[in-house]
């Protein structure tokens, strides 16, 4: 490529990660000065990034090495005792590709951006932001060790609330950048608990060297036991910043920040964080530990997808769900399919943020969010509708062989499958999977219908709606494109595999489980030939998610499709009212929260503000009091006993001193000055004395 | 001479210079703010000159304490006591007679301060114990002068105590 | 590490003992109290310099840093309290000039 190594040295890399940086600095200082309002400060600078990630990613495939690793030195950061804390970049295939992901849908979501935010009053600062994002984000990419991934990681979470909390003059959009805030927290939280016992047990922060210490060794007491602690306190992390159920709630709510964020940060990018740091530190995590990640994985999958059913604002409907994507990533990481897992985040960063423009797109032409004011749109948009439609059968897994989610999904559930055939007690994870892909397919043909086919509802928005400007197609067109063509090119998903290969478990069973180990499924097992029953349990599985999908759209279609319009939705919803309210209000899981968690944090704070102002302040106004009736008593003894005593002295002492007053002329400087006259006369003392000789 | 030398020199220096001169700024200034930033670069230079007695944690304390602390409650003691620095420039005593009487009793101590120091040998035993280090003070401070260092924070909450008494509107 | 006049003992010392005669100047001359405030500031840093420059070059014990910690700590406490009393000398008098303020006198 261009006769440049690019993994050769540090440079490269590092250049990617600087730009953005130096488009943040000169934004947020003089962006409001340059011309333009310097948004193509950010838009280069992305743009450089851009370029040389792809170059790195053209050369990794050029080397189609599996373990292929570009040796950079680490450098020491700081000492404490024993321990050390080095920093460095870690470039193999798997930073490759999610560079590739993050610079490229960063670049898009820029140029959208550039229509979409015209004219905005904060225009500038808005680039500075997504300079921000982009920084954090590829940092967060590149580090080797864990204590740089968590700084990456919060200033992922820093960005992200600002961005959220753009439209900060909103009420809403206020409370939700908190509210993503305090949730990611209660996960990072977690998060850190668990670094900091890895590097308690090991000292390690590196990921090699984390690796290498637990295979190798591993201390008596980090016991299995220990590791799975630590290994789902890690996940706890991925739970908060991937949005998995029971910390989904910020996740929605983000959808009050511009829409071009959305699709960049709470779509494509930073929502694949925690997935992307289970996909790297996958080693430590023992069987248990991914049990628990494929359960959580799994229940959100179904849970967002049910939710997403009956949701009314677009956005909403998209932003539950990335959540039960996200969902469908993490069961695949967690039953094993680590290789289906991470190609699931690779193709939905690219139709996520597809269906999150294109509905940008749609709100910026009829400045309203509501489905139930769309309809009939493709006539006037057909660049927008091509491009969801197109994302809409990318997400729903839809057969024919060139649409990408069909894969990776494929690979999720083929995963499952060979899990669930191995170890029949987690038979409920199948289910969830399937399920959850069955609701996928129809509520995003509910979203196609309603907002694309039939009559317009409103009829003033529809007359106002036009397709958006180049700026904004053009992104929506690449991302097309790559929705489509990110399976490989036609290929499947073999060729994934010649690049991420699951890494060995480094962690050393005292006894190991029937088939805990052996549950490798899915994609990989395909390209290694792996023994049959993975083999069959794939095979079943395209098959079966075929037929699901294919009952799901049809149903879609008979409900919402208005030339059919066979079943009504509305007596659905009429015969299933508990079930429907349950599901519109999203399982009420803010007001239990409300309820059960805020409410009673805040009255044990008012409690503890009441015992600060009236025991702790009591007790110190009580001293004070005590020692002013100390003092008075003091006093009075003094003016009676005392001075009755030292005024007899005293009248005695005027008297003498009435003649040696004549030196007293009440200034403090003269007495300074006799002062220093009598340290003269000692120093002088002192010289005569014993000094002369 | 090494050039090693010769910076320790000029570093030297530059600190006794510093405090000597920023020092008659605050002496010989009329203007009382300008007498208070000089004290600024008093202060700084003495926390020099600590670093050249193996003093590091004094010199950190010196900063702190004084420029941090002392210096801004003569600051705070400046602006809130002055209606008008200005105006009261031309106020401090320049009469002759007592800058005179004062340059006397001035040049006096410095004769007595280097008569009591200059005839004695104090060539010591510092070599044999090397460096002083921030260890071996805070030891001495929670050994030998335990006691001591207790009485202090009680008077320093005196100090507090006081302080506020006085200062409150009556 | 040796310099160019004298001892370092000598140099401090020297140093110690001019700061100590600007704050003596300082305190004589200076009729505002807050001036007369950072005069004693002056004499109280070179009595410290005196301290740490023994404690080093004569005794080798960190003895006198011990005093100087203790010299600071009254000397916060002390800056406390004379800003204090003068906020409330200017309460009362309108003013700081210390060559107007002899009620000691009776």
């Amino acid at each position: 490529m261009l006769g440049i190594d690019f993994l050769g040295s540090q440079f490269w890399p590092l250049l990617i990660l600087l730009c953005p940086l130096a488009a943040f600095v000169v934004q947020i200082f003089i962006g409001r000065f340059l011309p333009r309002k310097g948004d193509w400060v950010s838009l280069a600078a992305i743009g450089i990034s851009l370029l040389i990630s792809v170059a790195c990613f053209a050369q990794v495939l050029i080397k189609k090495d599996p373990h292929f690793t570009a040796g950079f030195p680490s450098y020491q950061w700081l000492t404490a005792g024993m321990f050390t804390i080095k920093m460095g970049i870690l470039f193999d295939n798997i930073t490759a590709i999610m560079l590739v992901v993050v610079t490229l849908v960063s670049f898009l979501v820029h140029l959208y951006s550039v229509g979409y935010m015209h004219g905005d009053i904060r225009y500038s600062r808005f680039f500075a932001y997504l300079s921000l994002f982009s920084f954090s984000m590829i940092g967060l990419v590149l580090s080797n060790n864990l204590l740089s991934l968590y700084i990456f990681w919060e200033l992922v979470g820093v960005s992200s609330y600002l961005l959220i909390g753009f439209w900060f003059e909103k009420v809403s959009a206020a409370n939700a950048c908190k509210k993503a805030f305090v949730t990611n927290r209660v996960g990072d939280f977690g998060f850190f608990l668990g670094i900091l016992l890895i590097i308690f047990f090991l000292g390690k922060t590196e990921y090699g060297e984390v690796f290498n210490a637990l295979k190798m060794s591993r201390p008596v007491d980090f016991t299995e036991g220990w590791l799975t602690f630590a290994g789902v306190c890690l996940f706890m992390g991925a739970v908060g910043k991937s949005a998995q159920f029971p910390l989904h709630v910020w996740l929605p709510d983000a959808m009050e920040g511009p829409t071009p964020v959305s699709a960049l940060i709470h779509a494509a990018t930073m929502v694949a964080a925690g997935v992307y740091m289970v996909t790297r530190l996958y080693p430590v995590f023992t069987p248990d530990a991914l049990l628990v990640i494929a359960y959580v994985g799994g229940f959100t999958a179904i849970f967002a997808a049910t939710i997403a059913l009956v949701q009314n604002d677009i956005k909403r409907v998209l932003a539950y769900s990335t959540v039960s994507q996200l969902g469908y990533m993490v069961m695949g990481l967690g039953v094993g399919g680590y290789v289906a897992g991470f190609y699931h985040l690779w193709t939905h960063a690219f139709f996520k943020a597809l269906l999150f423009l294109c509905s940008g797109s749609v709100i910026h032409a009829l400045h309203s969010q509501d489905l139930r004011d769309m309809g009939g749109l493709w006539k006037k948009m057909p660049i927008t509708f091509v491009a969801m439609t197109i994302g809409t059968l990318a997400i729903s897994g839809f057969p024919p062989y060139f649409v990408s989610g069909f894969y990776s999904k494929d690979g999720i559930l083929g995963a499952t499958l060979a899990l669930v055939m191995e170890r029949p007690q987690h038979f409920v994870l199948a289910i969830f999977g399937f399920l959850g892909a069955a609701f996928t397919a129809f509520y995003m043909f509910r979203l196609i219908y309603m907002t694309f086919t039939g009559h317009p509802r409103d009829e003033h928005k529809y007359e106002h709606a036009h397709e958006s400007p180049w700026t904004m197609t053009v992104p929506l067109m690449v991302l097309a494109v790559l929705s489509i063509c990110s399976a490989g090119f036609f290929s499947g998903s073999e060729w994934f595999g010649d690049y991420v290969q699951k890494p060995e478990s480094a962690v050393v069973m005292a006894h190991v489980p029937a088939g805990a180990h052996e549950a490798v499924a899915g994609s990989e097992a395909v390209h290694e030939g792996g023994h049959s029953t993975e083999h069959a349990a794939h095979q079943y599985a395209v098959i079966l998610s075929i037929l699901i999908v294919f009952i799901s759209i049809t149903l879609a279609t008979l409900t919402y499709y208005h030339k059919f319009k066979k079943i009504s939705a509305e007596k659905i919803a009429e015969r299933l009212k508990p079930v429907y309210n349950l599901l519109y209000n999203k399982y009420y899981i803010d007001e239990i929260y409300e309820k059960f968690i805020i409410r009673p944090v805040v009255r044990f704070t008012k409690l503890c503000s009441r015992f600060d102002s009236g025991v702790i302040d009591g007790a110190v106004n009580g001293t004070a009091k005590a020692t002013v009736f100390a003092a008075f008593a003091t006093g009075q003894h003094d003016l009676k006993v005392i001075d009755g005593a030292v005024n007899g002295v005293a009248q005695t002492v005027i008297a003498a001193g009435k003649g040696a007053g004549m030196m007293q002329t009440g200034r403090i400087k003269n007495y300074f000055a006799w002062a220093v006259g009598g340290m003269v006369c000692i120093l002088g003392l002192i010289y005569l004395l014993l000094l002369r000789r | 001479m090494t050039a090693g030398q010769i910076l320790f020199n000029v570093v030297f220096y530059f600190f006794a210079l510093l405090t000597i001169l920023s020092a008659s700024v605050v002496a010989f200034s009329r203007n009382i703010l300008h007498s208070a930033f000089a004290l600024l670069f008093t202060f700084w230079g003495v926390a020099g000159l600590y670093i050249f007695s193996d003093a590091q944690f004094l010199a950190a304390a010196q900063v702190l304490i004084y420029v941090g602390g002392i210096l801004v409650l003569i600051l705070f003691a400046i602006m809130l006591t002055h209606r008008n620095p200005r105006e009261d420039s031309g106020q401090e005593s320049n009469q002759s007679s007592s800058v005179i009487l004062a340059s006397g009793i001035t040049v006096l101590v410095y004769i007595a301060l280097l008569a009591v120091y200059l005839p004695v040998n104090w060539s010591g035993k510092a070599a044999s114990y090397g460096t002083m280090t921030t260890e071996m003070l805070g030891t001495a401070l929670t050994r030998n002068y335990l006691i001591p260092f207790e009485a202090v924070s009680m008077l320093l909450l005196a100090a507090l105590l006081g302080a506020a008494y006085l200062a409150r509107r009556k | 590490m040796d310099l160019v006049f004298g001892k370092m003992l000598d140099n401090l010392i020297i140093i110690g003992a001019i700061l100590f005669c600007l704050g003596i100047y300082t305190v004589i001359t200076r009729r505002n109290a807050v001036g007369i405030l950072m005069g004693v500031e002056l004499m109280l840093n070179s009595a410290n310099l005196n301290f740490v420059a023994f404690s080093k070059f004569r005794w080798g014990m960190p003895d006198g840093q011990v005093f100087v910690i203790f010299v600071i700590i009254l000397a916060a406490a002390e800056a406390a309290v004379a800003l204090a009393i003068i906020l409330s000398i200017f309460h009362n008098f309108g003013d700081i000039d210390v060559d107007t303020k002899d009620l000691l006198k009776e």
